[in-house]
């Protein structure tokens, strides 16, 4: 049967579980204020993305990929000029884990993209979804992340 | 760190009005237990007396966007209420039956011709769908009818009166035929 083969939890389920922990990365970052609206943002762009989902797997580090980016974002706008710190809440999960730590020296929409097609196996729509631009966006900063990194190896 | 209440209901409030949702349900208290009511764009597709699993099932059937949204079944609820008060007789609802096969779609129709307080059985149903042998498929109709109580299979019984089956439990079934005067 078709709905055997179908890994996505409903969104309820995954909200259910995942909410709390955004929150508190995104009220850790931002501040209690601000972590309100990047919150809403963080699960708008998950549903947007839910249906090019490919399988279930790492539903947790995928929501904290785009709620990361979410208050990169948010503090792109605020403060245009800062340095932005990159705290360490990297989902515990070799794997991509690695990828993550890797990837550390790329500009954050690059890290996201590439984190998202590279560990996540995820298609482009849905991480054109998940950073809140369109599929080509999300192809073009995927690319412009691995040739960034294929000049860092190099040099 | 617990999310705000207020976050919380703004978050799905905002999903909705965003047309992000594929169905939006909320659960209800009634007589005859929790209910869980669920609702897509086209109208009132799910009333579960098992809140869990329907969850499951709605992602199967009209997509994996389920979010608990309660003001979107705020009519249906209203409508459940006045009818377990005694207040209403006849729904008035729209509903969404798309992932409902043909010929349990058509038995449906039949059931919601069945006026309330009065029962009529799997046979006649089946007569009525120009089936008249098909009484067995009738009750797998009324077995899976995806909007209980709405569309009353409650008031199907088998030919001796006796009340048969009912995918809710036959307590359920009782409880809701006396409401409506129909058993003494």
């Amino acid at each position: 049967m078709m709905e055997a083969t179908v890994t996505i939890p409903p969104f309820e389920r995954f909200y259910a579980e995942h909410r709390d922990e955004v929150y508190g990365l995104l009220a850790r970052r931002l501040g209690r204020q601000r972590a309100e609206d990047a919150f809403q943002e963080t699960f708008l762009r998950a549903l947007r993305a839910y249906p090019s989902l490919r399988h279930g797997e790492y539903l947790r580090a995928w929501v904290l990929t785009i709620a990361r980016n979410v208050a990169v974002d948010a503090f792109r706008r605020e403060r245009p000029t800062a340095e932005l710190e990159e705290q360490a809440e990297l989902p515990r999960r070799p794997a991509y884990a690695e990828l993550e730590h890797l990837t550390d020296v790329l500009p954050p929409t690059e890290r996201a993209a590439v984190v998202l097609r590279y560990a996540y196996d995820m298609p482009y729509a849905a991480i054109g979804a998940a950073l809140g631009s369109s599929e080509d966006a999300a192809r073009q900063a995927a690319s412009a992340g691995v040739r960034r990194l294929r000049r860092e190896e190099t040099t | 760190m617990t999310v705000p209440t207020d976050l919380d209901r703004r978050f799905r409030d905002a999903a909705d009005r965003e047309g992000l949702v594929d169905v939006a349900y909320d659960l209800a208290d009634s007589p005859v237990g929790e209910l869980l009511v669920a609702v897509t764009d086209r109208g009132l597709c799910r009333i579960a007396y098992r809140p869990d699993d329907a969850i499951d099932e709605l992602a199967g059937d009209f997509g994996a966007r389920v979010l608990r949204v309660p003001r979107r079944v705020d009519v249906v609820r209203r409508e459940l209420d006045e009818y377990f008060d005694g207040r209403r007789r006849e729904f008035d609802l729209t509903l969404d039956l798309t992932p409902v096969a043909d010929f349990h779609r058509l038995a449906l129709h039949e059931l919601a011709r069945v006026p309330y307080g009065q029962v009529t059985t799997y046979g006649a149903l089946a007569t009525q769908v120009g089936k008249p042998h098909a009484a067995r498929a009738i009750g797998g109709a009324m077995n899976r009818n995806p909007i209980p109580i709405v569309l009353p299979c409650h008031r199907v019984v088998g030919a001796n009166g006796k009340l048969v089956g009912y995918a809710g439990g036959l307590e359920r079934k009782e409880l809701l035929l006396r409401l409506e005067g129909a058993l003494l």
